[in-house]
């Protein structure tokens, strides 16, 4: 039997295979998918944890209880958990536990472009990278057996494109592992107080060089040799480019990238004349050879930044471009990404964005695109949580006339959103909070959390209350809004503003495509009366996918001028239209209708 | 020497079902035996702005991805973003272009111009090209969204791949209720 799976699907197939059945996760791209595919599983039990650090200590509990645990995060989720990852080193673990770090080079959906290899080395953890589906299905599996052999944490490390390629794996069984769950008391290995702590640390180092010598002889570190002038060490995505473009090469392919192999490279440099380290981002394994006094070719060619592919490996080392047709440069229209039709973030930032003397500090999630034209309702996007944090900051230091609102999504106010908020009532701040409250975890595909009602599995359960949860931390200024009503979502945050104190609003609204996976009954879309328009294009200023302007010399009908200044009317595509009436609500002209039956 | 490893380059605006069709003739090839790697990316590009999607097959594939002059068959849903992947293609590579203009919201809002001489430019630099008005066969077949399965209907007729395979893939793809649809969709596409 074979099967196409992305590698995030082949991580949870070979976790599942493995016996595997406990997992934690925070959602993130490129990672969402593993926690996703693994839940379904029979027999499994796999949650989605507010943030990536509970995450980690929930995997560390559940691997102290005895039962192997999985724990997923995308790169800049690593950050968050960093905390326990650094000590969880020292404590090794009793079953195996796993994390799986989705680095994202050329930064496709994220905020930074780190590389998280030096996690590995920083907290002293070993890390193994597939590079593709059959591997990545492979690689889960054999770092659990590390994980229990070693008495460590294991990396398993991911980038983009081996998380969202498909290729070819063959499922097999589960296997059944040996019950080991239980409490079991060890406190020289789990207290981590610097008596013991001090201890553990030496038993790190010890670990690290068995590790360094268990790599010489790991099979998934492999030396294929071809042609013996020319040699390239690399490990995960960058060897299929690699081998795509220089089949006739020699390789040293490293299925584990810390610790090294340095054995093992320095035999693969005496077997081939010239060697090239080919790999993403930091120049990671580059320098740990040159340090071993080994001279390689890597970044003196090859790109610091993006991800590579076939093209670039081969430009990099010929020095030759590539046999493209040479075009003449065109100026194309971009097309970003945009918040869809429906989308209730866009009548809260069509608000925001038109206040004067207010900065927005913003966050990570789908609203993060109301910062381009024609919203341009944000100042600022760093992590999760900073919308909030950075607002107090900047509230506390710029004049009293000037004002701070921070944004911030249901999903990302409970991952990180909550100690800033608490900060604000405790250090007695003036700006004003509004949760962007579309009732899901929208960007990665619609998640559960801890505010929905439902748990990853499906289980009822409780759901946050905002409005206690504020007024419980000290925040005595709490308003609920409907950001599909502007005039009174405008005079809300207006009235807060101009209020002694934090505020909190929550701005409350299903997310649009929530609400046709929830099947709610859809509105009538609508449509613009050309003989009404007046050609004012206020309403092309919310952004909104249906509607586009249209200028009286394109077209066939002859529409009569409202003023003498008109050049064309607005065009809402009713197709596409979900009939929220934010563009009604704007429309002085009384232009925008509801379409009628027969249309 | 094997035969050399075929890239199809499938681009689109999202929601057009660039990723389906992708997904259809990745499980068209390995039932005709090859080797496949597909890759795309999800997250932020899912909010309607472009989707590009590579498909890979042979004896052997390890890279799921290509670089510039390297695709074989340069797949577009749509006219604008033929033009924005036309540096892929290799120089004898083919295109199939659905005539279908979506404006990008900076042409929606006047701010800049749908470039209107996309054929005319491409058949300047490139030979192998069929422009397919997908759209009007797909609604001819019932529902302008087939057209991504019309157009899978004129990449088939380029690829060296029995008929029967097509039709079982697509077959297993959609549910009753429009798989006739479908399935005439691609028979159109086919002959177009």
């Amino acid at each position: 039997m074979k099967e196409l799976m992305s590698g995030n699907e082949a991580i949870a197939r070979g976790a599942y295979e493995h016996g595997i059945t406990f997992a934690a996760a925070y959602p993130g791209t490129p990672s969402t998918e593993i926690l996703e595919a693994f839940s379904k599983y029979e027999g499994v039990y796999a949650e989605w944890a507010p943030n990536e650090k509970v995450a980690l200590e929930v995997g560390i509990g559940a691997a102290l209880g005895g039962a192997r645990a999985l724990v997923v995060m995308k790169q800049v989720g690593v950050n968050v958990a960093a905390d326990p990852l650094f000590t969880l080193s020292y404590t090794g673990t009793e079953a195996g536990l796993v994390i799986v770090s989705a680095d994202d080079p050329s930064l496709h959906s994220s905020q930074n472009e780190q590389d998280n290899r030096n996690y590995a080395r920083a907290a002293k953890i070993p890390m193994l990278e597939p590079a593709d589906s059959g591997e990545a299905k492979e690689f889960i599996k054999i770092a659990f057996r590390i994980s229990e052999e070693f008495d460590t944490p294991v990396f398993l490390r991911t980038t983009t494109r081996v998380a969202h390629s498909k290729s070819i794996v063959h499922p097999e069984g589960p296997e059944i592992p040996e019950e080991k769950r239980g409490i079991r008391y060890n406190p020289s290995k789990y207290v981590m107080v610097p008596a013991m702590a001090r201890q553990r640390r030496v038993v790190v180092q010890e670990r690290m060089e068995k590790l360094a010598k268990f790599a010489e002889t790991f099979p998934e570190n492999r030396m294929e040799i071809h042609d013996t002038k020319r040699g390239i060490i690399t490990a995960g995505m960058p060897y299929n480019y690699a081998k795509d473009v220089f089949p006739e090469f020699s390789y040293l392919k490293l299925g584990m990238v810390h610790p090294l192999p340095a054995g093992l490279i320095r035999e693969f440099a005496s077997k081939v004349e010239k060697v090239y380290v080919v790999e993403e981002l930091d120049p990671f394994i580059e320098e740990q050879i040159r340090a071993m006094g080994i001279d390689v070719i890597g970044k003196d060619v090859l790109p610091y930044t993006g991800e590579f592919n076939p093209g670039i490996v081969k430009t990099a080392i010929t020095g030759n471009e590539p046999a493209a047709v040479a075009l003449p440069e065109l100026s194309l229209p971009q097309r970003p990404p945009n918040l869809c039709p429906g989308c209730p973030h866009r009548g809260l930032f069509y608000v925001l964005g038109r206040l004067k003397n207010v900065f927005v500090t913003g966050d990570i999630g789908c609203y993060t695109l109301a910062f381009m034209k024609p919203l341009e309702g944000m100042g600022s996007t760093i992590c999760m949580g900073a919308g909030v944090g950075m607002a107090h900051g900047m509230d506390k230091v710029v004049p009293g006339e000037e004002k701070v609102v921070g944004v911030i999504g249901d999903s990302t106010f409970i991952h990180s959103g909550i100690t800033p908020l608490l900060n604000m009532a405790y250090n007695g701040s003036n700006s004003v909070i509004v949760i962007c409250d579309n009732r899901t975890t929208a960007m990665t595909g619609m998640q559960e959390n801890p505010a929905t009602g439902l748990t990853l599995q499906g289980r009822e359960t409780t759901s946050v209350d905002f409005v206690t949860l504020a007024k419980a931390i000290g925040i005595e200024n709490v308003r609920v809004v409907d950001p599909f009503d502007i005039k009174e979502t405008r005079s809300v945050i207006k009235e807060e503003l101009s209020t002694e104190g934090p505020s909190l609003v929550v701005s409350r609204a299903p997310c649009a495509l929530l609400a046709v996976k929830q099947k709610t009954p859809g509105k009538i879309p609508l449509k613009v009366n050309p003989d009404k328009c007046t050609g004012c294009r206020v309403c092309l200023g919310l952004g909104c996918p249906p509607i586009s302007w249209r200028r009286f010399e394109d077209m066939d009908v002859e529409i009569e001028k409202k003023t003498k200044k008109q050049e064309g009317i607005a065009f809402i595509d009713s197709s596409l239209c979900n009939g929220c009436s934010l563009c009604q609500q704007l429309c002085t002209a009384g232009a925008i209708e509801e379409v009628t039956e027969n249309e | 020497m094997s035969e050399p490893v075929k890239s199809v380059l499938l681009v689109g605006v999202g929601g057009q079902g660039t990723i389906m069709a992708s997904d259809i003739l990745s499980a068209v090839m390995i039932r005709a035996g090859f080797d496949v790697k597909k890759s795309e990316v999800h997250g932020m590009a899912q909010r309607g702005g472009c989707v590009s999607s590579h498909v890979r097959f042979g004896q052997k594939v390890y890279s799921p991805i290509v670089g510039k002059g390297d695709v074989s068959v340069l797949v577009s849903f749509e006219k604008l973003e033929t033009l924005r992947y036309l540096e892929y293609l290799k120089a004898d590579g083919k295109i199939i272009i659905n005539n279908e203009e979506i404006y990008p919201p900076s042409v929606n809002l006047g701010e800049a111009d749908y470039p209107d001489d996309a054929i005319d430019f491409i058949k300047k630099h490139f030979k192998d090209i069929k422009v397919v008005n997908a759209t009007d066969i797909a609604l001819r077949s019932g529902d302008k969204r087939m057209a991504n399965t019309v157009i899978l209907g004129v990449l088939s007729s380029y690829l060296d791949i029995e008929e029967e395979i097509w039709e079982d893939v697509l077959r297993e793809s959609f549910p009753p209720k429009i798989l006739e649809g479908n399935m005439n969709a691609f028979r159109e596409g086919r002959g177009a």
